[in-house]
């Protein structure tokens, strides 16, 4: 009889499932939950790009692709950046085409990071970055962004984090959970920090085409910033994508190289048909994107009138498609919240903890939802925080 | 402000008060704003998408090409009107190519329909021809796809 504890690492054990997963395998339990956790596009793929995918199985495209994914899917990312973000990369030696902006992470990671380096990550981020920077080997060191900073990552903060060892700092931003952004001056400010150092910034831009009320700025047109940025990002949430797992990293051609390696052997290509499918998101898929940003733009608002109407502060948020409202005030920790929530008014939401410590107090309720629905959530909400009298 | 009309053209349901919270603005401006649209007919009223196949009430639905004779001065709006009076008639558009009207008409049965185009639509002086045809069976109708399941298949992962 195998003895599997004593088969696993230690550093595989350290790693403690997404505190997500918890809540959502609560939530499988029971019936008829009117759920604002999923942080996914309620919209199909649109037809026109699903249709492409089709055509290329019709057409037998079924073989591996170029390992960095195919030329002119290489070629129309990188005019894409230009046309929308005026990011430069080169579509040759620069650009990686992955499975989903989760792997650009992972391997950017496995290639940059070594024992002994410190990564640097805002958090409440997305889970990933913790949990794989630690399996690379490295230090995560989390900076806990606040609520009256509207939860970008200051100069300041990071100027305090950085030591010699500081290897790498993960740019969460348009950010999952707490739709926080991060404008030009301010990224310009983080550059000024890191001026004269060899730390890297790993951009997840993979929310970047969901911006309210301003155009999202990259770090790759950041002077300061392009040089050391490696821009993850993908298809899934702007063109509505996920299931197609199809994302991809730019950075300057020597990084570019090393992720590359771990990209072949590990992947070896991302999938043909969803390569395929993306070429026609990239060339037509512009209206689509705009459509879904004004639709969920609406059920942003909506979503931020209904809280702040029943007293329950919320700051604005700018991007992604989550708002994070503060719930401290109920005396509940955030899984107590959202347990009783669930319990009481069958009305699901994420526990801010989940994306971090700096999380608690919080909680991340997903707009991906009709306005209908959301509607429905909101009085379950609104029943639930009246009922604790607060 | 086309994206007021947008969201009441989608579901018009929605209270005034929703809708402003949607778009950010005073449930009163909102209430306003639809009344105007109401008052200048750019809003023409309100109806539900309803798949009568899912109820006991038979229903047939039949587009009829016709071609007409245009009027001197008039063209085809006196012809267009008389047809559009009768209450059958659900749609009726001017068409470019090989005929004049399309007609859409809805009655509850194929000999109903067929009562119509021989007793009222055939017989109008300037109607020259008419071709009938029945709908077997709805797909899609104003954006609405019928019979399309409801079901959120999300959150198997933990992102």
């Amino acid at each position: 009889m195998i003895n599997y504890e004593s088969c696993i690492p230690s550093h595989v054990k350290a790693i403690k499932p997404s505190g997500i997963r918890k809540f959502f395998d609560l939530v499988s339990e029971r019936k008829d939950v009117i759920s604002l956790t999923v942080g996914e596009p309620d919209f199909v793929t649109p037809w026109h790009i699903r249709s492409a995918g089709i055509e290329s199985l019709e057409g037998g495209k079924t073989y591996y692709t170029a390992n960095s994914g195919m030329t002119q899917l290489r070629e129309e990312i990188a005019a894409y950046l230009l046309r929308r973000f005026l990011a430069k990369y080169d579509p040759r030696t620069e650009v990686v085409v992955t499975v989903g902006g989760s792997e650009a992470i992972d391997i950017t990671f496995r290639a940059l990071l070594q024992v002994g380096d410190e990564v640097i990550i805002p958090q409440p981020a997305f889970v990933c970055y913790e949990p794989l920077a630690a399996l690379a080997g490295a230090t995560p060191v989390i900076i806990p962004t606040k609520a009256e900073n509207r939860f970008k990552l200051t100069p300041e903060e990071l100027r305090a984090a950085i030591t010699p060892k500081t290897k790498m700092l993960v740019l969460p931003y348009p950010n999952n959970p707490t739709g926080a952004i991060m404008t030009r001056e301010e990224l310009e400010a983080i550059a000024e920090v890191l001026e004269g150092t060899d730390i890297l910034v790993l951009s997840d831009e993979i929310y970047a085409e969901l911006t309210y009320g301003r155009e999202h700025c990259s770090c790759a047109v950041v002077p300061g910033l392009t040089e050391r940025t490696i821009l993850v990002s993908g298809f899934s949430k702007a063109f509505a994508m996920t299931g197609w797992r199809l994302g991809y990293l730019c950075a300057p051609a020597p990084l570019c190289k090393q992720m590359l390696k771990l990209h072949q052997y590990a992947i070896m290509c991302a999938p043909t048909t969803a390569q395929f499918a993306a070429i026609e998101a990239m060339k037509n898929g512009d209206s689509d994107v705009s459509m879904m940003r004004e639709e969920y733009n609406r059920r942003r608002r909506y979503l931020t009138a209904g809280l702040h109407a029943m007293g329950i502060p919320c700051f604005e948020p700018e991007g992604a498609f989550y708002v994070f409202p503060d719930i401290s005030r109920f005396g509940l920790t955030s899984e107590e919240f959202c347990a009783r929530l669930l319990e009481e008014q069958n009305v699901a939401i994420v526990p801010g903890n989940a994306f971090g410590e700096s999380g608690e107090g919080f909680a991340r309720i997903s707009y991906a939802y009709s306005v209908e629905h959301i509607s429905k959530a909101l009085n379950g909400i609104d029943k639930f925080t009246k009922s604790l009298g607060k | 402000m086309n994206e007021l009309l947008k969201i009441v053209e989608n579901n018009c349901r929605l209270t005034d008060a929703q809708i402003a919270m949607m778009l950010e603005k005073d449930e009163g401006d909102i209430k306003a704003m639809i009344e105007k649209y109401e008052a200048e007919k750019v809003i023409l009223g309100y109806k539900a998408i309803i798949d009568w196949d899912k109820t006991d009430r038979e229903s047939v639905t039949a587009l009829i090409e016709v071609k007409i004779t245009p009027q001197r001065d008039r063209g085809f709006d006196r012809v267009a009107e008389k047809i559009y009076n009768y209450p059958e008639v659900e749609s009726l558009y001017l068409m470019s190519g090989g005929f004049d009207l399309a007609v859409l008409i809805e009655g509850k049965t194929m000999k109903e329909v067929a009562y119509f185009v021989a007793m009222k639509l055939a017989p109008i002086e300037d109607v020259i021809s008419t071709a009938t045809h029945f709908v077997l069976r709805k797909y899609k109708d104003k954006g609405v796809i019928y019979g399309a399941e409801a079901v959120d298949e999300r959150g198997n992962y933990c992102g």
